[in-house]
């Protein structure tokens, strides 16, 4: 689409060439971009359209994410974005009446397919909500669930998890006299640690944020962000944002989606200093979205 | 005062009036049958068989046979009302067809009784042979609370946030799973509401149990589901309508009357109660 010599642009002088490198294997010629950062694709969609009923929702998307990295998928509303992770865990598949084509590959396999089971797809790709939706239950019942509905039995190994889970989501501190309270008592901030943990405990390999902290207080963003930060050391996490800031703070590479059609990816701090899309820098710079 | 001012005073006026007119004959009923019918309850009352061709004793067979009608009426209904729910609300497709499934299920509770009744001794006393028993009356009164238990069930199932059926999903559990471990549990108190709900519905209904299961007068206690009862309702019915002493079978039939809309009514309080705590549980 956009056949631009990207060494010319502004902002490019500022990373060194070994970092640029192509998103791996296939379509080496997206976007003509090259300059997502990050080791082989853990995840890639290829040639990905989406329709609610008659209307187009994704427009021939194709995009890779590095694992161990955060890329941050940001848009104006009903840009596709949401929709687009949702394919990632295959929850689109809750809305009826809606259709696909195009694959999308984790390590190789079309998570796509009808071969593939969306409930051991979805072990391994957990997600977090927009608003925190932990369970009527217990703050452990919360955690302990996925390991139960997934075949775990072993009360001392359940015990175990919970309690790694809790720490890993940086809640363990403030709630581990209150394992056995609803966690419909906790703080909004809390419950969306909550969730996170309770993501963590069936130990999936991809985490998709669906804009974690639209209904949050600042302090408690701050704290996911920061818990997102830490967490990439281990996972490859994806977050659909609103929040430009919180795109640049959290994420290494940034896609830009436009009314169904992937404008623009690349390393976060270059899309941010020197978008190559006028539409990428109208909505960055805010005039519009 | 100005006009709108004079005609807000005048739509107040009316609406209390009508407010107060309801609360009359409510408390109205209440109070006419709590007056002629509480001296007449006492302990023996409570546990005795009737006597000298009902007018004397008390109503407890009748006591033990409604409980039996709608405890069968409750095992048969709950399971069958709260599947056909699951599969409404959670499986099946949505469409015209599960909407006018809806409708009809709707409409099926507003078929007046002695519909049920009729169907009842068709199809559950001569057809399958049960005679006039427990067991038929349990059915036919069944049937008649199906709607109710649907309609609840499906109530408290939709009023679970799609939000946690899609956290569930997402950590990997099957629609199954999900259904069992998080919707069940958390539609319970709504279920139990509609349940509550049809067992005072259930056990005041006269006409579903005229043909299929309630006797006049049956000696002792019923010792098999193949047993004709006595049942609270009927014998109201049945003492202001047959015998000899019409003034001590009136006095029995009004305490008898006392006995049944506390019940009810006991019944119901439970059910508030259940859903007020529930609403407590999802605003924490």
């Amino acid at each position: 689409m956009h056949n631009v010599d990207y060494e010319k642009q502004p902002g490019m002088e500022n990373f060194h060439p070994s970092l640029v490198k192509g998103p791996v294997g296939i379509n080496m010629n997206y976007m003509g971009e090259a300059d997502v950062f990050g080791p082989e694709a853990k995840i890639s969609a290829r040639k990905v359209n989406f329709y609610y009923g008659a209307k187009r929702a994704l427009n021939n998307i194709n995009i890779s994410f590095s694992p161990r990295r955060v890329t941050a998928i940001i848009g104006p509303s009903g840009c596709g974005k949401s929709t687009f992770i949702r394919l990632i865990n295959r929850m689109h598949e809750l809305v009826p009446g809606t259709r696909f084509e195009g694959e999308i590959l984790i390590d190789g396999l079309d998570i796509l397919s009808p071969a593939c089971d969306a409930a051991e797809l979805r072990k391994r790709v957990g997600m977090v909500f927009q608003k925190p939706n932990p369970f009527p239950k217990t703050v452990f019942e919360n955690v302990a669930y996925g390991l139960e509905v997934n075949g775990v039995t072993d009360k001392h190994l359940i015990e175990e998890k919970v309690v790694d889970s809790l720490k890993k989501a940086a809640l363990w501190g403030e709630i581990k006299d209150r394992l056995k309270d609803s966690a419909l008592g906790l703080s909004g901030g809390q419950q969306q640690r909550l969730c996170i943990a309770r993501c963590l405990a069936v130990s999936p390999e991809v985490i998709l944020f669906d804009e974690p902290c639209a209904s949050l207080d600042p302090i408690s963003t701050a704290k996911i962000e920061e818990l997102i930060l830490t967490l990439k050391k281990e996972y490859t996490i994806v977050i659909v944002t609103h929040n430009m800031q919180q795109a640049a703070r959290v994420s290494d590479n940034t896609a830009f989606f436009l009314m169904g059609d992937l404008i623009e990816t690349g390393r976060t701090d270059r899309i941010f200093k020197a978008p190559r899309d006028k539409r990428t820098e109208d909505y960055i710079t805010g005039r519009f979205g | 005062m100005k006009r709108r001012d004079i005609i807000q005073k005048i739509g107040f006026s009316a609406l209390f009036a009508c407010m107060a007119a309801n609360i009359f004959f409510l408390g109205g009923i209440i109070f006419f049958i709590a007056a002629r019918g509480l001296s007449s309850i006492n302990w023996a009352f409570l546990t005795q068989a009737p006597r000298d061709s009902m007018t004397a004793g008390g109503v407890a067979p009748a006591i033990v046979g409604t409980f039996y009608l709608t405890m069968g009426a409750i095992i048969f209904a709950l399971p069958l009302g709260v599947a056909c729910a699951i599969y409404l609300t959670e499986y099946s497709p949505k469409g015209w067809i599960v909407n006018l499934l809806r409708i009809s299920i709707n409409n099926l509770a507003g078929v007046p009784s002695v519909v049920f009744g009729l169907f009842g001794l068709t199809v559950f006393v001569k057809y399958f042979g049960f005679g006039v028993s427990i067991l038929s009356g349990s059915l036919t009164l069944g049937i008649l609370a199906l709607p109710l238990i649907i309609s609840a069930s499906q109530e408290a199932m939709t009023a679970v946030p799609q939000s946690i059926r899609e956290a569930s999903l997402a950590l990997g559990a099957t629609q199954w799973e999900t259904i069992r471990r998080v919707v069940l549990p958390a539609a319970l108190p709504g279920i139990l509401t509609g349940v509550i709900l049809s067992v005072g519905r259930v056990a005041g209904e006269t006409a579903p149990i005229l043909f299929t299961a309630a006797a006049f007068y049956v000696k002792g206690y019923p010792h098999s589901p193949f047993s004709e009862v006595m049942a609270l309702p009927y014998h109201i019915y049945a003492l202001m309508t047959e015998g000899t002493h019409p003034v001590e079978q009136t006095r029995i039939a009004y305490a008898s009357s006392l006995l049944l809309l506390g019940l009810v009514l006991s019944v119901s309080m439970l059910a508030i109660y259940i859903r007020a705590r529930q609403r407590k549980t999802y605003n924490a």
